[in-house]
């Protein structure tokens, strides 16, 4: 009945202990190889045939394979592609995450911060060094706009940097935000059928309208599943196009 | 001698498929080609179909970037309080400055400014 039962992370079993941090696999990681497993067969059995007109997991694979490379050119342009790999795997890892965890019965990891923190500041750092290392100092021209007068210009790329600060944290709340409130959402609607069908017969006609709202409620997070995990790749190639173009 | 001559009547004799064959085969390398490398319209908010993921996308985006440049600037404000010992001084500027980068944010998100860097084909330009 608790709603927020299905987030507690639980110990499976102990792996090694550093100082007085026990490091265990929990069921958070389980899940997070159960995605990588899934992804894993599908690109593998996917790409064993090898056929010009494609099969249908072919057809699958070949089509997450264009969505990100089309987003990612479409961003980012075609120099950044060389991030694909890094883009398709995030894109992937919280897609197939997201979609595992509207199963019922198991774990959505992507609704933990620390997990959506970990990637965001993934992306962030990788924004930072391959900037720096491309074009040096020169990548702090994303904080100096041009055509701005001298004497708001120390005040406008003050705010430029408290913009560019706020993206890891807009970046990694919102997909975990969006994943807790829906699975929360669905967890108290399921919760009013089973209280409103404990009543009898007039508890039974009553549990129809939270029953048809959580079947609604499971379509919408599917959508929000695959928005979410789109939107994280969508970002990161934005993020990533700022540190391939550093402004002018 | 004769081999060469009965390869052009060969050639000859197919000649009205082979040519529209190969005129659509043109066209679709032309076709695809473009659609490839030309990725320069999606950026902007027209022409893009109703049903496309972007819309929904993007309207998740503008509702969070607001709520971030807000916390980042309280969280530096605090931070600052904290160290410096100059409560409530810290707080109250970088709060109001997280707000603006907020607004910032969104109206990048939303398309009303121009993005930092000015696209893909920006240094070509």
């Amino acid at each position: 009945m608790d709603p927020i039962h299905q987030f507690e992370i639980k110990t499976l079993f102990p792996i090694a202990r550093i100082g007085a941090t026990e490091l265990a696999f929990t069921n958070s990681a389980l899940f997070m190889l159960i995605a990588l497993t899934v992804i894993l067969l599908l690109t593998l059995a996917a790409t064993r045939s090898r056929a010009l007109v494609p099969g249908r997991l072919q057809t699958v694979a070949e089509m997450s394979y264009e969505f990100v490379a089309g987003t990612l050119r479409s961003t980012a342009g075609s120099e950044g592609m060389k991030f694909f790999p890094l883009v398709f795997s995030l894109f992937m890892f919280i897609l197939v995450l997201n979609v595992i965890g509207i199963i019922p019965y198991t774990f959505t990891v992507t609704s933990h911060l620390i997990i959506t923190v970990s990637l965001a500041l993934l992306v962030f750092l990788t924004v930072l060094v391959y900037g720096f290392w491309t074009h040096g100092l020169h990548f702090l021209k994303l904080f100096v706009p041009s055509g701005i007068p001298i004497y708001i210009l120390p005040l406008v790329t003050f705010i430029e940097v408290l913009s560019f600060l706020s993206r890891p944290v807009s970046h990694s709340v919102r997909l975990f935000a969006n994943m807790l409130a829906g699975h929360i959402t669905l967890k108290v609607f399921g919760g009013f059928v089973t209280m409103l069908g404990a009543l009898g017969v007039v508890g039974w006609l009553g549990a129809i309208l939270p029953l048809a709202l959580t079947i609604a409620l499971t379509a919408l997070e599917l959508l929000v599943a695959f928005l979410q995990a789109y939107v994280f790749a969508i970002l990161t190639c934005i993020y990533l196009n700022d540190a391939i173009h550093p402004g002018h | 001698m004769a081999g060469d001559t009965r390869e052009t009547d060969d050639r000859e004799q197919l000649p009205a498929d082979e040519a529209a064959l190969t005129a659509r085969f043109g066209r679709l390398a032309d076709r695809l080609s473009r659609s490839r490398q030309d990725p320069a319209p999606e950026r902007g908010q027209a022409a893009r179909p109703s049903s496309d993921p972007t819309a929904i996308a993007r309207g998740f985006r503008l509702s969070s970037e607001l709520v971030a440049g807000v916390l980042v600037g309280a969280a530096i404000g605090w931070a600052l309080d904290h160290w410096l010992g100059i409560s409530p001084w810290g707080m109250i500027i970088f709060l109001l400055l997280g707000f603006v980068a907020g607004v910032l944010n969104v109206m990048r998100a939303a398309g009303v400014l121009p993005s930092r860097a000015s696209g893909p084909t920006g240094p070509k330009e």
